[in-house]
């Protein structure tokens, strides 16, 4: 587990809000809060789980992470090139540096490849786009990542479109892909949550056991309780916008502390038919993130809710001991 | 390295596999293409006017005499009458100026290819720079691009090329040019916008930005391949356009080139014998189906395309 470590990445108040009218002479009014003040650390060779439920923002800050989108407010610090940068203001030159260093996997391993480019095409892009290697370089470089993803024998698929390949070896050489320039931090997006229930425990084997070997931090985007105790570390559980809770991972799902996190936990599928559900104790649908109030994020829906979660703001992360931090007043 | 995979041995060199994929690609392509009578039938048709193309020059070569048979100053002096009907030494008759009809059928048949195959170039050319851009940029260059295109689409074309062809002195080249730019800027960089906003976000944009991409890294090597069967498909379009266009021009004079299907139709307009019914239909018809055949069988060959590029509209 992760007990000390050194920190790879550390993101401070990131705020992403999109515009709901584009408008090329009205300035919006109204945002949906997609992200708003979330901070957190990742440290190396560590995962941390986000999970949360559809819309609540997890995938906006994975690719916040990865630069794919830029934060409205917010600094990440990351080492590239050894010193610790603020990547939300980095340079075109070195942001390619960055690029390096920072890889994503994507959900659909159907849509996040080119279909008219070829498995050694899409491996080796990462290498071409940053002129790394000749040609000859890069192909043994392809050939090497693919039999180490179980991808194999590698001549054999080096030249097939994606197409050609199943769902779980399509991820596999989305992995390869992104493992291919040696990053430090991947941010993984649900990627076995589009594949074969037979072959998602593969993939994630396979994601662990390249950790261990390569000491790479995963930000691993779930909604899957059990991936995420199987996978992570840490798990930050994310509502609308806002990380409600974060801890270690066996404490986080043994020991809930915000009420949205023990209402998720109990929605989680048992395998025991004779397991009889406590009854759900939040209300409501899911909290709207347009232009939302000043005040609890979750306070529509809570049991607990009180008159102090109304007036006052949403409350802020704070450490409740033993580094299980709850963003909640009544706790 | 690796050719196993598309069965070559396992020592091919890249280019080598390369070709390989490409040719397979092809087949596969000409197989569903292949399915479809009626885009083989325009593909046949095509050739047909291809073969007339190439083989003019080589009968002038050998065959026949310049003197009597050049396309554009011939003249037949064995008739007596001009416009005279068809007969064993012209095979479609003479003109009113007494020219060999079906060599300047021939004749003709070359520059309506290039003409047809120019501006089918500049179209895809144009639509898929603007399209790919406007779709990717977005903002101010894609409203800036789109109200253009807009203007375009909403111009008569015909009309448009009338007064293009009295105003300038267009030739068979800046005809071509001119219509490729037309049927480019407009309803093509539109269609194509649309499909490259729905590629704009595919995954697979965002793991080469990941990578660290470029713009132009990522419109040329992802975008760009992909409108290509698409481009490609109104590329077969624009060819119908064009010749179609140019027989309009021609026949009302304004084009500055020496001979084609629709001068064919003017001179015989000229000299009074449109209005002669079917009497004199060696001056028309030959030039009139040429150019309603051409126009007809580029489209259908679209259609087919349109089946191997849309998996939607393939019955399976």
């Amino acid at each position: 587990m992760s007990g000390g470590g050194d920190i790879l990445v550390r993101a401070e108040g990131l705020t992403k809000l999109f515009p709901i009218s584009r408008n090329l002479f009205l300035r919006p009014t109204s945002f949906v809060h997609a992200v708003e003040d979330v901070s957190f650390l990742i440290k190396k060779g560590e995962t941390l789980g986000l999970v949360g439920e559809s819309g609540c923002g997890k995938t906006t800050l994975g690719k916040l992470l990865v630069k794919l989108l830029e934060p409205d407010s917010g600094h990440i610090y990351f080492p590239v090139d050894g010193e610790p940068r603020d990547v939300v203001t980095l340079p075109g030159r070195d942001l390619l540096r960055f690029r390096r260093q920072a890889q994503m996997i994507f959900q659909d391993p159907y849509e996040s490849m080119n279909p008219r480019r070829t498995i050694y095409d899409t491996v080796a892009e990462p290498m071409v786009v940053q002129g790394i290697g000749s040609i000859r370089e890069r192909e043994k470089r392809v050939a090497e990542m693919l039999a180490l993803v179980g991808v194999s024998p590698p001549q054999l698929y080096l030249f097939r479109y994606p197409h050609e390949l199943s769902g779980g070896q399509r991820q596999r050489v989305a992995v390869a892909r992104s493992l291919i320039l040696n990053p430090s931090l991947v941010v993984a997006d649900e990627p076995t949550s589009m594949l074969d229930v037979s072959v998602r425990s593969g993939v994630m084997k396979l994601m662990l056991e390249l950790q261990q070997r390569f000491n790479i931090s995963y930000l691993y985007v779930t909604h899957d309780l059990a991936v995420a105790r199987y996978m992570c570390n840490r798990i930050a559980v994310m509502y609308c916008g806002k990380v409600v809770e974060m801890a270690e991972a066996e404490e986080l799902l043994g020991h809930p502390l915000h009420p949205y996190t023990r209402a998720l936990l109990s929605a989680a599928p048992d395998p025991d038919p004779g397991y009889v559900r406590p009854p759900v104790e939040i209300k409501g649908g899911v909290t709207t993130p347009v232009n939302p109030p000043k005040r609890c994020r979750f306070y529509d829906r809570c049991p607990m809710a009180a008159q102090v979660c109304e007036e006052k703001d949403h409350p802020p992360l704070e450490d409740k001991g033993g580094a299980h931090y709850v963003a909640c007043y009544r706790v | 390295m690796t050719g196993e995979a598309v069965g070559l041995p396992l020592r091919a060199s890249r280019w080598q596999v390369r070709a390989r994929l490409l040719w397979r690609s092809w087949r596969e392509s000409w197989a569903l293409f292949s399915h479809n009578r009626v885009g083989l039938l325009g593909l046949g048709i095509i050739a047909l006017f291809g073969l007339m193309a190439l083989a003019h020059p080589v009968l002038i070569r050998t065959v026949w005499d310049p003197l009597i048979y050049d396309p554009v100053v011939g003249y037949s002096f064995d008739e007596v009458l001009q416009p005279a009907p068809p007969s064993a030494r012209h095979l479609l008759g003479t003109d009113p100026l007494g020219r060999d009809i079906l060599s300047q059928l021939m004749h003709s048949a070359r520059a309506e290819f290039a003409l047809g195959l120019m501006a089918a170039l500049v179209t895809v050319l144009v639509g898929t720079a603007i399209g790919a851009v406007s779709a990717y940029y977005g903002g101010l260059i894609d409203a800036l691009l789109m109200r253009m295109a807009d203007i375009i689409v909403m111009m008569p074309t015909v009309s448009l090329l009338i007064v293009l062809g009295v105003l300038f002195d267009l030739n068979m080249y800046s005809l071509a040019i001119v219509i490729g730019i037309i049927s480019g800027f407009g309803g093509t960089a539109i269609i194509i916008k649309s499909q490259a906003l729905s590629l704009k976000v595919k995954p697979y944009i965002e793991a080469a930005r990941v990578a660290g991409g470029s713009h132009r890294h990522i419109i040329l090597v992802h975008i760009v391949p992909n409108l290509l069967p698409l481009a490609f498909l109104y590329m077969m379009f624009t060819v119908t356009a064009a010749i179609f266009s140019e027989a309009v021009l021609s026949f009302f004079g304004i084009l500055n080139i020496r001979m084609s299907w629709g001068i064919m139709i003017h001179t015989a307009q000229n000299a009074g014998y449109l209005l002669g019914g079917t009497r004199y239909w060696w001056l028309l018809m030959p030039a009139g189906v040429s150019i309603t055949l051409l126009c007809g069988s580029f489209y259908l060959v679209g259609r087919a395309l349109d089946e191997v590029v849309n998996p939607r509209l393939r019955r399976r």
